[in-house]
């Protein structure tokens, strides 16, 4: 059997999907037999070298970065997968989307309490920098996403029962205590 | 015998007595309706729609539905548990449910019936509200966004003389559950407890006692609610 191509990326996210990922413990050995990595921070691909079967997507689209880099996925992944709450409904990032963007940056960035460096009152402004978005939006809300996987971190049983069911053509196997927002 | 009757709940036949609601001839026999602004010992209301079943292929709320003799229910139907589902998904994206940062998330009501229904993503776009966090009073929280206005603190948060804690403010999509507060000054911790108990989400929270239940323990973390 061919081994399938995955390729993983964190948005908006912490790296807690990805750790959860590693979470799966001896059964890596069983994934490695199964895929290989493309495009993804756990092999430090930048770019896609071929198309992937499967796209792992965590965290939420905050700035102009993250929509272009869920576009990409999108482009070279026949199956695209929400990982975790970020993802599937921005998650923590999202809790300012009830705040003014001209509240967040003036007080990360002027009147923060620890904020005692940026004398001159900059706000970061530049054409290299990714535009913030005023919202921070889930994924499902830029691109088509096939699957959703919650929780924070989803747990290890459930991303490897997800992609062990995906690889392998079978049902997969939805227990209670798997499917957790929390 | 005057007063039994019968009626077949899923093809499954069963006695009560005239006078009780479809959904509590359902709890005594063992049968899952879910329920969320449903408070037992407190009037139904009826207005979050979940326990909806159809009675001779018509849509009611078995909460405020009196049984009676003949009825065919259905209740645990992939329409119905479909319908069911919808519903708690607006729920989900009409407030911000941001369970890895609540309080109430693994004793939540609304995320255990998602759980149940294995809600993976709500089908509809999230509305992320913007409602003022009501902060002012010394022993509850009451974060409007998360409130599903289901009348249930209303209800059952009473003082010696019967005079309600909170209430209802404003009308329509502006509507919000409120404590009085001139009354809430003086809400004992018993009281306070109990309205964070009784909330089905996590609007009213107890000041300083959030997350005081280590994750597997709670609740709804190893048992499906209505088990």
């Amino acid at each position: 059997m061919n081994k399938k191509v995955i390729a993983t990326a964190s948005l908006a996210g912490c790296f807690g999907c990805h750790m959860s990922i590693l979470d799966i413990d001896e059964r890596i050995l069983d994934l490695i037999e199964l895929v290989e990595f493309n495009k993804s921070p756990v092999d430090d691909f930048k770019k896609f070298t071929k198309p992937a079967d499967i796209g792992i997507i965590e965290g939420g689209c905050c700035n102009s970065e993250n929509v272009e880099n869920l576009r990409y996925f999108r482009e070279n992944c026949k199956i695209l997968i929400s990982l975790g709450e970020c993802a599937i409904m921005g998650g923590l990032p999202a809790m300012r989307n009830g705040i003014p963007l001209e509240e967040c940056l003036r007080e990360a960035y002027l009147d923060g309490p620890t904020v005692q460096l940026n004398k001159e009152g900059i706000l970061p402004n530049n054409e290299e920098l990714p535009q913030i978005l005023d919202r921070v939006v889930p994924c499902h809300e830029v691109v088509k996403i096939d699957y959703f996987l919650p929780g924070c971190p989803p747990r290890a049983d459930l991303i490897w029962d997800a992609l062990y069911a995906l690889i392998t053509g079978q049902e997969m196997k939805l227990p209670y205590e798997v499917i957790k927002f929390d | 015998m005057e007063n039994q009757i019968k009626i077949i709940i899923d093809g499954q036949e069963v006695l009560t007595e005239k006078g009780k609601t479809i959904l509590e001839v359902a709890r005594e026999n063992n049968i899952f309706i879910p329920t969320l602004c449903h408070f037992m010992g407190a009037d139904p209301k009826a207005n979050c729609r979940v326990c909806t079943i159809k009675i001779h292929n018509r849509m009611m709320t078995s909460c405020t539905t009196p049984a009676a003799d003949g009825m065919e229910i259905e209740n645990n139907t992939p329409e119905l548990n479909d319908i069911r589902k919808s519903i708690i998904e607006l729920l989900f994206v009409s407030g911000n449910h941001f369970c890895p940062t609540c309080e109430k998330s693994g004793d939540c009501e609304l995320q255990a019936l998602a759980y149940r229904y294995q809600m993976m993503v709500p089908r509809f776009p999230y509305d992320f509200p913007q409602k003022k966090i009501d902060s002012s009073n010394p022993k509850i929280l009451k974060e409007q966004n998360r409130c599903i206005s289901c009348k249930r603190c209303i209800k059952t948060i009473k003082d010696e003389q019967g005079r309600h804690y909170f209430a209802f403010r404003n009308r329509g999509n502006k509507i919000e559950v409120v404590l009085d507060p001139d009354l809430g000054i003086e809400i004992s911790d018993e009281l306070a407890l109990m309205a964070m108990k009784n909330c089905p989400v996590g609007s009213i929270i107890y000041k300083e006692k959030g997350f005081e239940k280590p994750i597997g323990t709670r609740k709804f973390d190893k048992t499906p609610i209505g088990s």
